[in-house]
């Protein structure tokens, strides 16, 4: 064993904590060097992968990325674009000409495309040194959202309610009916043809969230599912098959990878 | 809030369901903790599902009101704490704690709940005041029907503290407690769209319609009302809503033993 | 002169029992929680015996009035406030008064040390401290709680920090005074809150009410970097104790 290491895989970390000593081992995000150690700056997980240490945070508000898809919500309306609530800690802005694919003349009522209160599913295209985001609308699977509910969950469970190639949440699609969004910064679109299989959702959802560190979380989940009367089938999709789902060229988290 | 969210939220209340899988009559989990403030002379916490809030019962003497010499007196004060909701805002106390406080007041002193005659200590000279804050930890919707049930529970669990002369020795509790002659609980009904709800979510209180407010004894006396809500209430939704709070609060009233 | 000086050493050292029966370096019982404010995006609860704080961290998030936005770096806001009913006698006028504000002022230069603002620029992270009950040393439990709900809320942090109050009284050096001690009125007594970074072992909050000589107050001091590690180990305890469920399998 390492000596130099003063972490395992798996531990949770507070800020202050050393994680390592000496120049071996390369710092991640949410951390840092003071001399010969590297310590942790934010609360959260550790994962070792080779050299590298990394802090999967388990709190906070997300971190945005360039090519998340996010649900984000209209806050303010001007001129230019919309300013989007984006569940992060920085603002996010849509501006007019990555809005839509078609010419929005200047002066005309950016009300009548989104206005304050909408939900859209939107994609991150860059994160700048000040940390303003930069959104857009304009690709696959990104539109505006009508009707159903949102939940929220926490970032760092995202990667396990969508599953393998979107394993997990197809899972539940087709065993409730539902319509469902998972958006990278947390906030879930839920849209059921009755209340009563929109709950459902809700509850899956929060059993995941509740049991995401559990490995075979896809089989208990199936099992949850079809105790409460659902047809529930865990699909193998094959690596070939073209995902659908804008959030799969991300990485995600199977089974065997827990959090 | 968009008028697809209230749509959708109400289409839940036509299916008698609520967004966390409640009926639209039924309360969250109630939980009711009394003596939990020991600096205080009583004190109750309450929790309805998430929201939680503290009410505390702190005594002083002074003087009594002129026009009413033998009578001691009773004050409520609510403080909305930014830490309980990050719509609330640091500063005096705005109108929504003003109302609350005052709801809450009208329920115990219409009542007659607390005898203020036996407050007195020397009529015309010495009184004690009774002073109830109701402080939320956090708000998930309901701090009336919170804070009108931890009041009760923190006058019904508080003693005098001994008094020397014209002072008060706080570290010395007595035996002898409040002198309460009612129980008054109360309960809020909301109307959205056609439906009646208790026990509101924050996403309920957003989009409500009118609520009412009705405080009761377990003789089913009526004892405070308070109507809020731009729109307004018929005579026969008024009484349908007395009747759904009068009914529940058999229920809460059970969290005081 | 010898004799005053004699007689002087018999009065001082009288304090020869804590009134509440605790050696002179002994913590009251101390009940850390972490996540205890669900609105919140961080939250805490420290008790350190009868004292009781909790604190909630709102942010990073949009800072209004928006002169007050810095885009070089983010501003930490805290506000120390006591319950109504949370003194140890009287009851409390609600609102700021000024000894709440001096307290927030001087909580956030004890946190803002190891909170990185440039990660945050033209934000806000809003830390709210709000006392339920308190038997002196409110204050660093105020720190303490606070401290734990920041890291709670995933604000990037180069440490925890944690507090308590060291002093003397009656020419004994003391840690973590109570109230009726801090009220002692047969000897001289000196009140000291203390917060500290533990990775560099340096001070963050330092004041003092009373009187004391420089000897013990240097005692004192070490008293207290002595005693808060301990404190900042039931902090991490707290902290990991809400996620510990990820740790099963």
């Amino acid at each position: 064993m390492d000596e130099k290491l003063k972490v395992n895989d798996k531990d949770i970390v507070c800020p202050g904590e050393v994680l390592a000593d000496g120049m071996d081992y390369l710092p991640g995000q949410g951390m840092y060097r003071l001399g010969n150690h590297i310590i942790a700056s934010r609360l959260g997980l550790i994962k070792i992968e080779g050299k590298v240490i990394k802090i999967i945070p388990l709190s906070g508000k997300y971190l945005p990325k360039r090519g998340d898809v996010i649900i984000g919500k209209v806050r303010d309306v001007n001129f230019s674009g919309w300013s989007v609530e984006t569940n992060s800690a920085y603002p996010a802005m849509l501006s007019m000409k990555d809005a839509t694919s078609d010419f929005i003349r200047r002066g005309a009522d950016l009300t009548r495309y989104f206005d304050i209160g909408d939900y859209l599913v939107t994609k991150i295209i860059n994160v700048t040194s000040q940390n303003l985001i930069d959104l857009t609308m304009k690709g696959p699977g990104l539109r505006k959202l009508e009707g159903g509910r949102m939940m929220r969950v926490a970032p760092s469970k995202v990667p396990r309610i969508i599953g393998k190639q979107g394993s997990m949440v197809s899972m539940i699609k087709k065993a409730t009916n539902c319509n469902i969004i998972v958006g990278q910064n947390g906030v879930v679109w839920i849209k059921g043809l009755n209340p009563e299989d929109e709950l459902i959702t809700v509850e899956t959802i929060n059993k995941i969230e509740a049991n995401s560190h559990i490995s075979g979380l896809t089989e208990r989940i199936k099992e949850f599912l079809e105790s409460k009367g659902r047809h529930a089938v865990i699909e193998v999709i094959s690596e070939t098959q073209e995902s659908q789902y804008p959030q799969d060229n991300q990485d995600q988290q199977g089974d065997n990878d827990v959090i | 809030m968009s008028k697809e969210t209230r749509d959708h939220i109400i289409n839940y209340l036509k299916n008698n369901l609520r967004y966390d899988g409640r009926n639209n009559l039924q309360y969250r989990e109630v939980t009711v903790e009394t003596n939990v403030v020991k600096t205080a002379e009583g004190s109750a916490r309450v929790k309805l599902g998430d929201t939680e809030l503290i009410a505390g019962v702190k005594f002083e003497v002074g003087k009594p009101y002129p026009d009413i010499p033998e009578e001691g007196t009773i004050m409520v004060n609510a403080e909305l704490l930014p830490m309980s909701n990050p719509e609330f805002e640091s500063g005096p106390p705005q109108i929504q704690a003003i109302e609350l406080a005052r709801v809450v007041d009208r329920g115990i002193r219409e009542s007659k709940a607390i005898d203020t005659k036996k407050l007195c200590i020397k009529a015309g000279e010495q009184v004690w005041t009774v002073i109830i804050d109701l402080i939320p930890l956090n708000d998930a919707g309901n701090l009336f029907d919170a804070a009108a049930l931890a009041a009760m529970a923190a006058l019904k669990s508080a003693h005098f503290p001994a008094l020397e002369g014209q002072k008060i020795d706080y570290k010395k509790p007595t035996k002898q407690k409040l002198p309460l002659v009612a129980e008054p609980i109360s309960v809020t009904v909301l109307k959205i769209g056609s439906y009646f709800v208790v026990d509101p979510l924050l996403q309920e209180e957003e989009i409500l319609d009118a609520r009412l407010t009705v405080a009761t004894l377990d003789d089913g006396t009526i004892c405070a009302l308070q109507k809020g809500g731009k729109l307004p209430l018929s005579i026969e939704e008024i009484e349908q809503m007395i009747d759904i709070a009068t009914d529940k609060a058999k229920e809460l009233r059970k969290h005081l033993r | 002169m010898a004799q005053a000086h004699r007689l002087q050493k018999v009065i001082m050292m009288s304090y020869k029992k804590r009134i509440d029966g605790r050696k002179f370096d002994e913590l009251r019982e101390i009940e850390a929680k972490v996540g205890v404010i669900k609105n919140a995006d961080g939250s805490a609860y420290f008790r350190i015996g009868k004292t009781i704080a909790y604190a909630a961290v709102y942010g990073p998030r949009d800072l209004f009035p928006k002169f007050l936005q810095d885009p070089e770096k983010g501003l930490l806001r805290t506000n120390y406030n006591m319950m109504p009913f949370s003194g140890s006698g009287e009851r409390v006028k609600p609102g700021p008064s000024r000894r709440s504000r001096e307290i927030s002022y001087v909580t956030e230069k004890a946190l803002s040390p190891v909170v990185n603002l440039e990660d945050f620029p033209n934000s806000v992270v809003d830390v709210f401290i709000e006392l339920t009950q308190t038997d002196a040393g409110s204050r660093c439990a105020g720190i303490c709680a606070a401290s734990m709900a920041l890291a709670d809320a995933g604000i990037i942090m180069k440490d925890l920090v944690a507090a308590v109050s060291v002093g003397s009284v009656d020419g004994q050096i003391v840690l973590d005074l109570d109230y009726d001690e801090e009220a002692y009125d047969k000897g001289d007594v000196a009140d000291i809150p203390l917060a500290m970074i533990p990775s560099t072992g340096q001070f963050s909050l330092l004041q003092m009410d009373g009187k004391i000589s420089k000897e013990n107050l240097m005692k004192a001091l070490e008293m207290g970097k002595k005693a808060l590690p301990k404190i900042i180990e039931i902090q991490r305890n707290a902290l990991k104790k809400k996620f510990e469920v990820m740790q099963n399998e």
